[in-house]
């Protein structure tokens, strides 16, 4: 198998060819913050939270997009990445609604966690408080835009694992979010088969079961990793 | 020239409230406001969201008394659901709320107003609290301190923590009852009846001595009262039906529905004040004036149903009659329901369906309008929704017992300061600190909690401003 050797924060690591950057930040350990991506599932590079600095790039690169390559010199810590990712986490909470204390997700959130992680205690962005809707009318699930980070998760495993590609990015800029089916109450999508994917792979409270209450949501972020490894590995009988 | 006086901001109180005393040209009291001014509007802001949500968010309106709301939502919810919860959720939820009251009741008596009764009405503001308690009777404070503790470590048990905890959740409740915690529990119930029973025997011995005048003269007036009792007319405090009572203790209305609540209560509003006015509709306002919350639970219930509170009960309607009109037996009548609860909490601890089958069950919308009723500590708590096909709240109505009391707070506070200010008040006298702190007392009878009546926010300071007919301030308190 070929390999590409670069360097991660002073540390030679080699990974194969073909591997993003994450993925060659991990084998060096370094603890590269991330919350669009997840294993499983193709990157966007939506969050912005696992920018690196690569030498010879005068411009930041999002490490789950970008391939390793052969005399890479990367930095992964720096004080201008560290400031730029509390920023990226400070704008998520100052751009949508985000009240921790009465969510779904409180205690179980990834954006709740990523702000631990990246040192942020406030937002010095003023608070937009947008006017977003809540999306109840699935009978088994619901959708409330207040707490959407636009991550595309939902997106991704709908359309990658299940195949059954309900979720949408509709309308731009700061108008941007999720829509179902052709921009339908998500009851009445008649693609959706109910699998629930989408509800455990969202980082927030955003998506939820309707007898989810106050920290109540458990998600399993893991799933599209494993469903995919099985795929691959032909682990079911009919393939 | 006319003068105002006013209190404000309100101290030893759970909220923001200011008290104002107008005077005539004469320097004679013409008028006494309760004025409650904050807001938060929560009403409004839960428009929208999920009613799944609103245990978690209604608990949040307040610190103190968290798991009234959480309970009212949670039976609203149940009805949205319309569902009946399991034996076991039902008890399980009976038991917070009966650590619930035991743990306000307890810091109402303690922290905030035993310092008035055993440090006197005339001593040093500064050290008129629970601090000053510590360090004159430092044995009484820590075991009011620990039989608080006592209830706050059952909701800490039930629930996984002390305040604004979510565990009601419609359909039931989220975990069991542990055999530690039951075993905690039982441990630590004969303290707490040891110090309920001080407390008492405390109180009555004030009663006899100093305090026989604030019997008297702190809010005695007669008025409808209304709580919960249950089919046969006990005391209760989550289920049951609605029981009018008059001062005469006819019983006026019985066996009220709360679904009905529009019909038989009003809700009246003065552009002085954020708290609403409720009254009893077929009286009008403001004769309709009624009273909740612990006295008036006593005073509507053939009795309590366990022997101790029963002979305490039979106590306080020999000393303050049967109906109890002054609003100072609130005091003793929270003594009493301390009690009642111990009592209660003992007999469901030891019940075995407590611990036992399912505690929570899951069903879809099956409703678009209901009403919850519970007991909090200060009186009947309403929470009434209107929700569509998915389940979204087009519409919410908080009905809270203090907002109740508030016709019944402003009288009491018209009566004491009728009682305490010279009349008339000489032009540009002081208003000495004793009766400001006596008309602050009158209203912490009723152990308000205005961060709840209004849903609105922040501590509880009292004002007192003494105002000229035209309006400018010639005399102010502030404390807080």
């Amino acid at each position: 198998m070929a390999v590409v050797t670069l360097n991660v924060n002073g540390q030679d690591v080699a990974v194969p060819a073909g591997a993003s950057l994450l993925e060659a930040t991990r084998a060096a350990a370094a603890d590269v913050p991330t919350l669009c991506h997840l294993d499983g599932l193709n990157p966007v590079s939506s969050c912005r939270l696992c920018l690196v600095e690569v030498e010879g790039s005068n411009k930041l690169l999002p490490a789950c997009s970008t391939a390793a390559a052969e005399g890479m010199v990367v930095h992964t810590h720096t004080p201008r990445l560290r400031e730029y990712r509390r920023m990226a986490v400070e704008l998520f909470f100052a751009e949508g609604n985000h009240v921790c204390a009465v969510c779904v997700a409180n205690t179980h959130c990834e954006l709740q966690d990523m702000a631990v992680t990246v040192g942020m205690d406030h937002s010095r962005f003023p608070y937009q408080y947008p006017q977003r809707s809540v999306d109840a009318s699935h009978p088994q699930f619901t959708l409330d835009h207040n707490r959407c980070i636009l991550c595309t998760r939902c997106v991704r495993v709908c359309d990658e694992i299940e195949g059954a590609h309900v979720w949408d990015i509709g309308s731009r800029g700061g108008q941007c979010h999720i829509v179902a089916g052709l921009d339908e109450p998500w009851g009445q999508v008649q693609a959706c088969t109910s699998c629930g994917k989408c509800v455990e792979v969202c980082p927030t409270g955003a998506l939820f079961r309707n007898t989810d209450t106050t920290a109540e949501k458990q998600p399993d972020a893991s799933l599209p990793a494993l469903l995919r490894s099985a795929r691959d590995q032909h682990r079911w009988h009919n393939q | 020239m006319t003068r105002t006086v006013i209190i404000d901001p309100v101290t030893r109180i759970e909220g923001h409230a200011k008290i104002t005393l107008h005077l005539d040209e004469a320097g004679h009291l013409t008028d006494t406001r309760f004025h409650v001014v904050e807001y938060r509007g929560f009403e409004k802001f839960c428009e929208g969201r999920p009613f799944t949500e609103m245990a978690g968010i209604t608990a949040r309106i307040c610190g103190i008394c968290p798991v009234s709301h959480l309970l009212a939502a949670a039976k609203t919810g149940d009805k949205l659901l319309a569902l009946s919860i399991p034996p076991a959720a039902d008890k399980l939820r009976r038991l917070l709320n009966l650590a619930q009251l035991t743990q306000s009741h307890a810091l109402s008596f303690f922290h905030l107003s035993s310092p008035d009764f055993l440090l006197g009405w005339e001593s040093d503001p500064a050290k008129r609290n629970v601090f000053g308690l510590m360090a004159a009777d430092p044995d009484l404070a820590r075991a009011g301190i620990r039989l608080r503790q006592f209830g706050q470590q059952i909701l800490e048990l039930l629930g996984g923590r002390k305040i604004h905890s979510a565990w009601a959740v419609p359909g039931g409740v989220r975990s069991p009852l542990s055999q530690e915690a039951k075993d905690w529990i039982l441990d630590r119930l004969p303290e707490a009846r040891a110090t309920v029973t001080l407390a008492l025997e405390l109180y009555k011995t004030l009663l006899d001595g100093p305090l026989q005048k604030e019997q008297r003269v702190f809010g005695d007036f007669p008025s409808l009262f209304m709580g919960l009792v249950t089919p046969t007319g006990l005391w209760e405090h989550i289920e049951g039906r609605i029981r009018f009572r008059d001062a005469t203790g006819a019983i006026v209305a019985d066996q009220l529905s709360e679904d009905d609540y529009a019909e038989y209560l009003g809700e009246a509003v003065e552009p002085w004040s954020y708290l609403k006015f409720p009254y009893y509709k077929p009286l009008g306002y403001p004769d309709g004036i009624y009273r909740v919350g612990p006295l008036a639970r006593l005073n509507v219930c053939g009795s309590v149903g366990t022997p101790w509170a029963d002979r305490e009960l039979a106590e306080l309607r020999q000393r303050s009659g049967q109906p109890a009109t002054s609003s100072f037996a609130y005091h003793h009548a929270r003594l009493v329901e301390i009690v009642a609860c111990l009592e209660a909490i003992e007999i469901l601890v030891q019940d075995p369906e407590l611990m036992h089958g399912r505690i929570r069950l899951r069903a879809s919308l099956n409703r678009n309008e209901a009403v919850g009723v519970s007991e909090a500590p200060r009186g009947t708590l309403f929470h009434h929704y209107k929700v569509d096909d998915d389940g979204l709240l087009t519409s919410v109505n908080l009905i809270i017992a203090t907002g109740q009391n508030n016709l019944a707070m402003n009288r009491t506070v018209h009566q004491i300061a009728k009682e305490y200010i010279p009349d008339p008040v000489p032009a540009g006298a002081e208003i000495p600190e004793a009766m400001l702190n006596r008309v602050e007392a009158g209203i912490r009878c009723f152990d308000p909690c205005l961060s709840c009546s209004t849903h609105a926010a922040g501590q509880m300071p009292l004002r007192l401003q003494l105002l000229a007919a035209d309006g400018t301030v010639l005399a102010e308190r502030l404390r807080g």
